[in-house]
């Protein structure tokens, strides 16, 4: 006989992403999740924005991206409760991995939780976490095409970081023409254009994401 | 590639239907899977054969039904299935769409073997 099911394959995911967020809510904790390819730079955005905002809020992290072994000591140097998952050959980050790292944080010592994904541009975009912000991190080596050839991940983020704004004088990158890809498939999406070498552009970003812890603490 | 927590979640989410209908055996599954959401349909039945073995779904045959990708041109409101990856109206050329289908990814329906079920179709040749 033939049941009826109608159910969504990705439906459990959900539910535990909507738990997590209700317990991020809870300790009024906002939550970001970084996305990108291998290489474009979230490690190195989230150990400058460390530096920087430390002595203003309160800042965890949970690491997923395999290749950051060595990159979760440098973020335990800078004095912040850090938690690596080991994704193993897992393409993303999913919900259930949030929910147990959610339980090893100090989380009433948190105001602000950054989540390194796992370098991939097309299986995150599938896996809700419980985050607030999706952040994807796109770097100027990787070309002005991205958002085309990505176009799922661009669509449902809510920021885009262009990256390693000092290389631009050396590669064929327009950021016109990244800007128009981008704002093509996700008119609201909130653009930053930085350089995590320099240092250039990152203030608006700082102040993005103390305007977002704002938001949630005040709330 | 997330096939196999996907596949995970399709077996627990069958198992689970065919245990609330008493049934002992699991023949087929069926799946709705849109375009866009860059799921490899060939590695799930491979990934379904090695995990649902010892349960009452080893055997059973995954059926997929794919769902196109849809757009819709926020400029000339032009619905469009995208030929590539690159997501062009192909009326005005604008790069402004958004997504109206090709995001589906759920279960439709399985087939299953109960003890009161009355279709002896089904037991031919075996
Ligand atoms: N030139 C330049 N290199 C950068 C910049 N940001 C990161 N990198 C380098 O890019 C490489 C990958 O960065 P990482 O943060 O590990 O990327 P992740 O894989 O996304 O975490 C490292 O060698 C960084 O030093 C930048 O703004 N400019
Ligand atoms: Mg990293
Ligand atoms: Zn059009």
């Amino acid at each position: 006989m033939e049941i009826k099911v109608l159910q969504n394959i990705l439906g459990a995911n959900e539910a535990i992403a909507a738990q997590n967020r209700q317990l991020l809510d809870e300790h009024k904790i906002a939550a970001i999740n970084f996305m990108s390819s291998p290489g474009a730079g979230k490690t190195s955005l989230l150990l400058q924005t460390i530096k920087n905002l430390k002595s203003k809020v309160k800042i965890g992290v949970i690491e997923g991206d395999v290749a950051s072994k060595l990159d979760s000591d440098k973020i335990k140097g800078e004095g912040v409760a850090v938690i690596q998952i080991s994704t193993g050959s897992s393409c993303s980050l999913e919900a259930h991995m949030i929910s147990l790292a959610l339980k090893d944080l100090p989380l009433t010592d948190i105001d602000l939780l950054f989540i390194e994904n796992v370098g991939n541009l097309i299986c995150p975009a599938e896996f809700a976490l419980g985050e607030h912000k999706k952040v994807v991190i796109s770097s100027v080596p990787e070309g002005d095409d991205k958002p085309t050839k990505y176009p799922l991940i661009f669509t449902e983020t809510d920021v885009v970081v262009i990256n390693k704004l000092d290389l631009l004088p050396y590669v064929d990158f327009n950021l016109n023409n990244f800007r128009r890809a981008l704002k093509g498939v996700n008119p609201k999406v909130k653009i930053f254009e930085v350089s995590c070498k320099t240092g250039e552009g990152l203030r608006n970003w700082y102040s993005w994401l103390l305007s977002e812890v704002k938001a949630i603490t005040t709330r | 590639m997330h096939e196999l927590s996907i596949t995970q979640s399709i077996l627990d989410i069958s198992l689970d239907k065919a245990k609330a209908a008493q049934a002992y055996k699991i023949n087929k599954i069926s799946l709705v899977i849109g375009e866009l959401t860059g799921f490899v349909s060939e590695c799930v039945q491979f990934y379904f054969d090695f995990l649902s073995k010892d349960s009452i779904a080893d055997g059973a045959t995954l059926n997929f039904k794919l769902v196109a990708g849809e757009l819709r041109c926020r400029k000339c409101s032009t619905t469009f299935n995208p030929k590539d990856i690159m997501w062009v109206c192909p009326i005005c050329q604008s790069r402004s769409v958004e997504v109206i289908g090709g995001r589906e990814l759920y279960i439709e329906s399985i087939e299953v073997e109960t003890n009161g079920d009355k279709s002896p179709t089904k037991y031919s040749g075996s």
